[in-house]
């Protein structure tokens, strides 16, 4: 009989050794289809490595590939810290990338200084307004919020599309469905000459802290651990459920948002139906990966995007699929969901059945 | 006028009962997992999951029926991968099946591509043709609506019965339901609630995955990226919608079915007026105009979401 008793106080070497070994695991179990596709598995790993740290530029790519993931994984993080399931954090990006771009391209213009933080600001509250509308469904009217945010991602991806081939449509873009640039003063410079990586990255890993700050010190943060941990013990000891949810909406949303403007503003330049490859998705495993921290996030984010740069790279070396990259961020969700279970719980192999 | 004639004719139901049959399968697959207890979010790589199986069985030469057994076999295999997450684990059932769904995803995706390196335009497979049942389908209106459908569809409505009437006329059914109200209750009794819950998962996720084949291998003849688009999400509103209940979920898959064959056509009539994308997405807004519909008076299963452990009383 196998039995599982749970762990009083799992030591610190548990705590944050397990979100490490699962991401190895997935890692070490990628060599499966590796071998199955016929790839030389030693020199896949080689590449995938040398493909996300080999250079100056691979380690630039890889920010650039992170500093959307911690945003969206901020964006999980808070909300599931909730007990809130947004799974909408791709279709609140794409929000935040339309609002910057319909105040970023030219409607107004003003130094860096101004231009920078009104389009963050815009993401940011399109993002939110993204969520709060389905977490009000779910408070007032009882609808889950798992299938309203999943669908919305649809939705907003059409209207995306909608708006760049009429309102948005850049006149100059040749037919594609793109949207015009954005100008030069709202630009999220780079970080590094001839480097795409760019002050997204500062802005993300400041995002971070400050949520780390917020969750930890202060009275609205502990008001979202509580309903998170026991809804109804905290709406019994004052806290009003509704109001921390929406507060929680108003983060994770704008936090989503935000990725949005960072990747058109910084990375892109410009808005496409492409602008994600699935950064929405993405951002739950980073959080899982963090076990919802917000500083963890920073390091699970580096992880899925190394992942994410490394396997591109291999891919274009050898051609096995770009897609084993998306199976390895796949299988560390599935392996750090298995192994926060054995931080939570001991598994006793009994040899004969005890009685009682 | 012509919105009669649109509802009227027989080509219309036809694509509607064509349109609702993978979430006739997806929602039975859903409510038979929900019913005892465990949300699958599994759903949406489990279609995808299907349709790359059967469709790949099929071209690899295992017969078209093979390829629905193959297909059942990838979500079966998929539905215990979440079953044990959730049902001995006791892990959280919205992000194993966030989980799986990548999982499954990536690995349809991975496969293809790996099978399949560089092909331009996605090779095709001879789908299952339209039956031509002697007298039912040479009657008129019915004859061609229901009758002139594939097998797929014909075993998607049995399916409605055999799910019915396995929930409601049997021992089983009954514990299955027991297991999603009152897991305490079926314990008592003697039975497994592990055992219970797993079987209803697998089982569940086997007929989700059946959806996913019947767009490979009956809709269309071949595997693209991205095909299922949110079919899986729109089953897990219509299981609400429905109820719980498979011959609901009949009704609110038709419904569903004749509201995007509707706005089709629609397009074709006031479609200048519109951009595209507008009835692109009608199919999207209506599963949560439904789910608002029934929020109120949703009778979730009492368990639903809530793991269960041995010992626990």
């Amino acid at each position: 009989m196998i039995r599982f008793e749970p762990r009083s106080n799992p030591g610190p070497i548990l705590v944050y050794g397990v979100p490490v070994f699962a991401a190895v695991f997935a890692i070490l179990l990628a060599a499966i289809p590796l071998a199955l596709a016929g790839a030389p598995i030693i020199e896949a790993y080689g590449l995938m490595i040398s493909g996300a740290f080999g250079s100056v530029f691979s380690i630039s790519e890889m920010l650039t590939r992170a500093t959307p993931l911690i945003l969206t994984g901020l964006a999980a993080a808070i909300a599931f810290r909730a007990k809130l399931w947004n799974i909408g954090a791709e279709g609140q990006l794409y929000m935040g990338a339309m609002a910057a771009v319909v105040v970023g391209t030219g409607v107004i213009d003003g130094p860096s200084w101004v231009m920078i933080p009104v389009i963050m600001i815009a993401g940011a509250l399109a993002g939110a307004l993204m969520l709060i509308g389905p977490t009000l469904l779910k408070t007032r009217l009882g609808v889950d919020e798992v299938v309203t945010t999943l669908l919305l991602n649809f939705i907003v991806l059409l209207f995306v599309q909608m708006m760049l081939e009429g309102a948005l449509k850049d006149p100059m873009s040749m037919g594609w469905p793109q949207s015009e640039p954005i100008i030069d003063s709202a630009i999220l410079p780079p970080l590094l000459e001839r480097m795409r990586v760019h002050l997204g990255l500062i802005i993300a890993l400041v995002a971070a802290s400050g949520l780390a700050v917020f969750v930890k010190r202060t009275v609205w943060g502990f008001e979202i651990r509580a309903v998170g941990e026991n809804s109804a013990a905290a709406k019994f000891s004052g806290i009003s459920v509704t109001k921390t949810m929406i507060l929680v909406a108003a983060l994770s949303g704008g936090l989503a948002g935000l990725a949005g403007v960072s990747e058109v503003a910084g990375t892109r330049g410009y808005l496409a139906t492409d602008l994600s490859p699935g950064y929405g998705y993405a951002g739950i495993v980073v959080a899982m990966l963090a076990r919802l921290s917000p500083v963890g996030v920073i390091i699970s984010a580096l992880f899925v995007a190394s992942v994410f740069v490394g396997a591109d790279s291999m891919s274009r070396a050898i051609g096995v699929s770009s897609y084993l990259a998306d199976l390895i961020v796949a299988m560390s969700l599935l392996c750090v969901l298995i192994g926060g279970f054995l931080t939570r719980f001991k598994v006793r192999f009994d040899r004969k059945k005890t009685a009682g | 006028m012509e919105i009669i004639d649109i509802l009227l004719a027989a080509s219309f139901w036809e694509a509607a009962i064509r349109i609702a049959t993978p979430l006739i399968f997806g929602v039975l697959g859903a409510l038979v997992c929900e019913r005892a207890g465990v949300l699958n979010l599994g759903i949406e790589g489990i279609f995808t999951a299907g349709a790359m199986a059967g469709w790949m069985a099929v071209w690899l030469g295992a017969g078209l029926w093979g390829g629905v057994l193959v297909a059942a076999l990838a979500g079966g295999f998929f539905g215990l991968i979440h079953a044990i997450l959730t049902v001995p684990l006791g892990l959280s059932q919205h992000v194993s099946g966030i989980g799986v769904t990548l999982l499954a995803t990536s690995l349809s995706y991975f496969t293809y591509r790996t099978a399949l390196p560089d092909v331009s335009s996605p090779p095709r497979i001879i789908p299952f043709q339209p039956l031509d049942i002697p007298i039912l389908s040479d009657l008129p209106f019915i004859g061609q609506a229901l009758f002139s459908q594939t097998a797929m569809t014909m075993l998607a409505l049995v399916l409605v019965f055999v799910t019915g009437w396995v929930l409601y006329r049997t021992p089983l059914g009954l514990a299955i339901r027991a297991v999603g109200d009152n897991p305490s209750s079926v314990e008592a009794q003697g039975l497994s609630v592990y055992g219970l819950r797993i079987g209803a998962v697998v089982v569940g996720s086997a007929m989700m995955a059946l959806g996913g084949a019947f767009l490979t291998m009956s809709a269309f003849d071949a595997f693209f990226f991205g095909m299922i688009n949110g079919r899986g999400w729109v089953c897990i509103a219509l299981t609400v919608f429905a109820s719980w209940r498979p011959g609901k979920a009949l009704i609110g898959a038709l419904l569903f079915g004749a509201f995007d064959a509707f706005q089709v056509r629609l397009q074709t009539e006031v479609g200048a007026f519109f951009p595209s994308q507008v009835f692109l997405m009608m199919p999207y807004i209506l599963s949560i105009i439904a789910l608002i519909v029934v929020a109120r008076k949703a009778d979730y299963p009492k368990a639903l979401l809530v793991p269960w452990f041995k010992g626990q009383r």
